[in-house]
């Protein structure tokens, strides 16, 4: 067994929480690696019982909160939410894009950033929301923006 | 397992004992909240910083991560009490701020009126205002939230010297689960997720379903945007949800419960774990219960993100760890839910409210309220309003009031423009309809939700044409993509809100939005496609000026519409 996938069944394995279903598996392995390795595919498909790869893939594709990809950089997320949007959410993830040169979310060409939309990051009473590398950061504006993205980096 | 030492009675006094300690023991208690909203205003990074300020002056403290207090404008909140004295508050604290307001308090042993905001306590300060003086605070009748800001989160024995799971000893030791079943039946309270649904009722179809294993279901999936209060609750007080759900297994004689979170809410997700970690510490938890020959077990289980895993149906396929796509019904939960067998869902703020309920009856809560919407409304206050946070006020009180004396109106002289209510799928009212009492009938005749109890203010520089557009992007987003009425329309909507933004639109462009919404109404399998046109048919009602000015007059008046806007170009596969 290849070292990734060793850590793949570990993290499977490893689930505290008496129910493990192929959700379960996949979130353990997201928070685990950062991402869903190709190889996550057939290590919940044998772990999960009655389970199979096209099962996996459907759950995997479904929720958005889920990457494929390793990650790489750090992560900011803009609230898209009506709170933060009336807030000014829009000119903020005009500014992100500027900042980091991309033309819609994803990963900046040097990938030491990932931009992503949040569809309510939870604490509207300090709107426009952000967080960075899931840390929250509230009251957020075009320069503190820059700042937040330029600290974490 | 129970044993000798381990009564109830013991375990509630070794807590008070710790209790008094923390309130006038020998150290001084430094409290501050690390919600979501603490966090976000920059709580957690204030952590170090008071432990750091504590060992340089060589001062013992005890120092705890509270929940939210509700007054969310004024994070991050640090409160210090010294002992037996009051609790003195100090908001929006910066790491500049931290070393003096520490040596000010714990060194001088002085408050100053110019660092203090406000105080709680015996002893009547004269320049410092009371804490149940804020207006966010004079009309509070606090259940749920009894001790949210008030205990940590993170010890139950705090918990239980403040009340807790004595509810849940009563009801083992003093009352059959029927009389559990009838106290919440005769408290009037009604389902706090959207529905409004009687909870006793609800939990009256599970009781009469005699299969061995059933299951009680917590949905704190929350993906209301503007509404935080589930989370809120789990992160400020996780044992009253803990003790709800055990109180509405034994009334239905359920024996396994799951709280249902969104993964990515560590702060919730957390603290919950945690509780229910202490409750089976305690005894609370597991097999026979107390002595009491009751057994119930409890789990979090997470779910990706998924604004739909919030429907029970869909919920129930998220725990089973499947795609959260809703089911057709029937059969209903009761008969088939999760894992096949029967199940009860309710929301974290129904079950919140089960524990003082037992206690002090059901009639005693049938008492608060308003005609047919009895207890309190949590509601979250954000957007265009001098005060934002989450409050628990009577149901019955005038939502005018609430925006402009609780949360202290609209900021920098601006005019309210509209309130967006019951999240999303809810609905808008302009400025002059806003004057109705919280009532889940009142809400739903003027074409808005109570729902969740998001309540969002926006003023005169928001466009609601383009506000309603950035509600059904979502909407569309969000749609699980299972039955077409719902995936089609909320293409079809945005596709028309779009052009009417970019002030292309034309004069069918209403009617056929229309047309689209019935559609969705008649054909959709759950609440997302059904209530999908809410928010567009609100918005018509209310700002029919503002739609023929862009349709007709090819003008956004507030300019909004001129601007750039995004969305994600990712959706479900």
């Amino acid at each position: 067994m290849d070292v990734l996938t060793t850590a793949i069944t570990e993290a499977v394995r490893n689930q505290e929480q008496p129910t493990k279903t192929v959700l379960s598996s996949l979130l353990a392995i997201q928070d685990a690696m950062g991402y869903i390795p190709k190889q996550s595919m057939e290590v919940v498909a044998s772990e999960v019982p009655d389970t199979t790869v096209n099962d996996v893939w459907a759950v995997a594709s479904f929720y958005p909160n889920f990457k494929f990809e390793p990650r790489s950089g750090c992560t900011v997320e803009i609230c898209w939410g009506p709170t933060c949007h009336i807030a000014g959410a829009m000119e903020l993830f005009g500014e992100a894009l500027n900042l980091l040169d991309l033309e819609s979310e994803g990963k900046t060409t040097d990938g030491s950033v990932e931009l992503d939309f949040n569809t309510c990051l939870g604490a509207c009473a300090q709107a426009p929301v952000i967080s960075v590398n899931h840390h929250l950061i509230g009251r957020v504006t075009k320069s503190s923006l820059k700042e937040s993205i330029e600290d974490s980096k | 397992m129970v044993t000798e030492t381990n009564t109830f009675e013991s375990l509630v006094s070794d807590a008070e004992k710790r209790w008094d300690e923390l309130n006038s023991g020998s150290k001084p208690w430094i409290r501050i909240g690390t919600a979501l909203c603490g966090e976000a205003a920059g709580s957690k990074k204030l952590l170090p910083k008071i432990q750091n300020s504590l060992v340089s002056l060589g001062i013992e403290a005890n120092v705890s991560e509270v929940g939210c207090i509700g007054l969310c404008f004024a994070e991050p909140l640090l409160d210090i009490q010294l002992p037996g004295q009051n609790r003195i508050f100090y908001k929006n604290v910066t790491e500049d701020d931290l070393d003096q307001i520490i040596s000010t308090h714990l060194r001088d042993l002085s408050v100053d009126p110019n660092l203090a905001f406000l105080y709680e306590g015996e002893n009547d300060l004269a320049d410092i205002a009371k804490l149940e003086s804020h207006p966010m605070k004079a009309q509070e009748q606090r259940i749920s939230l009894r001790n949210a800001g008030h205990i940590d989160p993170y010890d139950i024995n705090q918990y239980m010297a403040n009340g807790g799971y004595h509810a849940l000893n009563k009801a083992l030791f003093e009352m059959d689960p029927e009389s559990v079943l009838n106290e919440v039946k005769d408290s009037g309270l009604r389902g706090r997720g959207g529905a409004a649904f009687s909870t006793g009722i609800k939990w009256s179809f599970l009781a009469s379903n005699n299969a061995p294993d059933k299951y009680i279901l917590c949905n704190c999936e929350e993906g209301d945007p503007g509404a935080f209060n589930d989370k809120g609750i789990l992160e400020s007080d996780p044992h009253t949800v803990v003790e709800g759900v055990i109180l509405a297994g034994y009334a239905t004689n359920s024996n396994y419960g799951y709280i249902f979170i969104r993964h990515g809410h560590d702060g919730p997700i957390e603290r919950t774990k945690t509780a229910i970690k202490q409750a089976y510490e305690k005894g609370l938890l597991g097999d026979n219960i107390l002595g009491s020959g009751f057994s119930f077990n409890m789990e979090v289980a997470l779910t990706g993100d998924s604004y739909v895993a919030g429907e029970e149906t869909a919920l129930m396929e998220a725990i089973e760890g499947k795609r959260s796509m809703p089911r057709y019904r029937p059969p209903f939960p009761a008969q088939v839910g999760v894992f096949g067998k029967p199940t009860n869902i309710n929301n974290v703020k129904s079950l919140s409210y089960v524990p003082e309920i037992i206690r002090n009856g059901g009639e005693w809560f049938s008492d608060i309220g308003y005609e047919q919407s009895k207890g309190t409304a949590i509601l979250c206050l954000s957007g265009s309003l001098k005060y934002t946070g989450m409050i628990e006020v009577p149901m019955g009180l005038n939502l005018k009031d609430i925006l402009l004396e609780v949360a202290g109106g609209v900021p920098d002289d601006r005019n309210l423009k509209l309130v967006q209510t019951g999240g999303p799928l809810g609905g808008v009212l302009n400025a002059e309809n806003v004057d109705l009492v919280l009532d889940y009938e009142t809400f739903r005749n003027a074409g808005a939700i109570l729902g969740s109890g998001g309540i969002i203010a926006a003023d005169d520089r928001t466009c609601i044409v383009d506000l309603t557009r950035s509600l059904i992007a979502f909407c569309q987003y969000e749609s699980c993509g299972k039955c077409f009425p719902c995936r089609m329309g909320m293409s079809h909507l945005l596709e028309v809100l779009e052009r009417i933004c970019d002030l292309e639109g034309t004069d069918e462009d209403l009617d056929l939005m229309r047309d689209i919404g019935e559609n969705m109404q008649a054909g959709s399998l759950c609440g997302h496609g059904q209530l999908g046109f809410n928010p567009v048919a609100s918005a018509i009602k209310y700002f029919p000026e503002e739609f023929s000015q862009h349709i007709v007059g090819h003008t956004c008046l507030t300019r909004v519409c001129n601007n750039q806007r995004f969305s994600p170009k990712r959706t479900r596969r």
